[in-house]
């Protein structure tokens, strides 16, 4: 059972926020990818999040990890675009179904909990480091 | 000998070890604030205590007899009877019982303690050191 899991435990949330933020860059930075084909146009990704359970060697509390990205089923969105390239027989073009208010809300969720992680760990590395002071001060 | 040190340093020995076990479950609860169904568990500091002298591990071991018997004390350490599931004020959606901002002051109310102890340590071994060399 060592203080340093903390670490680990930190380091595995900030991981697993900032896979979160690709995906919303991703999701973000194709948001207007239309296609001539509603079955090949970009779909908009998402993380799961799991608890990784903690064995007897290390001690309590559970890390995270991320246990894949799913597509979202989402239809897309069908436009009316008869000048795009791109668009289909009847004129139509296909927009991802990525909705931006709904990034930009993880964007902001993802970049609060990666600073909590930061935080926890400052402050664990301040305990340790305090910690190997005892007895000399 | 070890034991006479043990005694003289108190209880501080023992809650440094408490506190470093809630930094690291309330890490774990930042950790995993966005993790669905996860539920966030912390520690009561004066029943830790007062178990402090008792092995850790919760259940107590299994008499192996046969080679196909499993140990149940190599299993993980959240079955531990100490720890408790916090009640979250407002359950989500996604089945997450953590609440950051809480989890944040925990955590540093902890740190705070753990300094606290960390101190007190600080000043007994001084006290133990003053003894030993004599000035």
């Amino acid at each position: 059972m060592s203080s340093f899991r903390i670490f680990d435990i930190a380091a595995a949330g900030m991981s697993a926020q900032s896979v979160r933020l690709n995906t919303v860059a991703s999701n973000l930075a194709n948001a207007e990818s239309v296609s001539g084909d509603p079955n090949t146009v970009y779909r908009a990704r998402h993380p799961v999040f799991q608890a990784a359970a903690s064995t007897a060697v290390d001690g309590p509390g559970a890390s995270v990890q991320v246990r894949g990205i799913v597509e979202s089923q989402a239809a897309p969105e069908r436009r009316y675009d008869p000048s795009n390239p791109l668009a289909d027989g009847n004129g139509y073009v296909y927009a991802p179904n990525v909705n931006t208010v709904e990034e930009m809300v993880d964007m902001i969720s993802a970049s609060r909990s990666y600073q909590n992680n930061v935080e926890v760990m400052n402050t664990a590395r301040t305990l340790m480091l305090a910690t190997l002071k005892l007895g000399q001060g | 000998m070890a034991n006479s040190i043990d005694s003289f340093l108190g209880v501080h020995a023992q809650a440094l070890g408490i506190e470093s076990r809630r930094a690291q479950l309330l890490a774990a609860n930042l950790a995993n604030s966005d993790t669905p169904n996860f539920k966030a568990r912390d520690l009561d500091f004066k029943t830790a205590l007062a178990n402090a002298g008792t092995p850790l591990g919760g259940p107590l071991p299994l008499r192996l007899t046969q080679g196909a018997h499993q140990d149940a004390a190599g299993g993980a350490l959240d079955n531990d009877p100490e720890l408790l599931y916090r009640v979250p004020l407002a359950p989500a959606l996604d089945g997450n019982s953590v609440d950051p901002q809480l989890e944040q002051a925990a955590f540093a109310e902890n740190a705070v303690r753990y300094q606290a102890t960390l101190t007190l340590l600080n000043a007994r071994l001084r006290g133990l050191m003053t003894a030993i060399t004599g000035q």
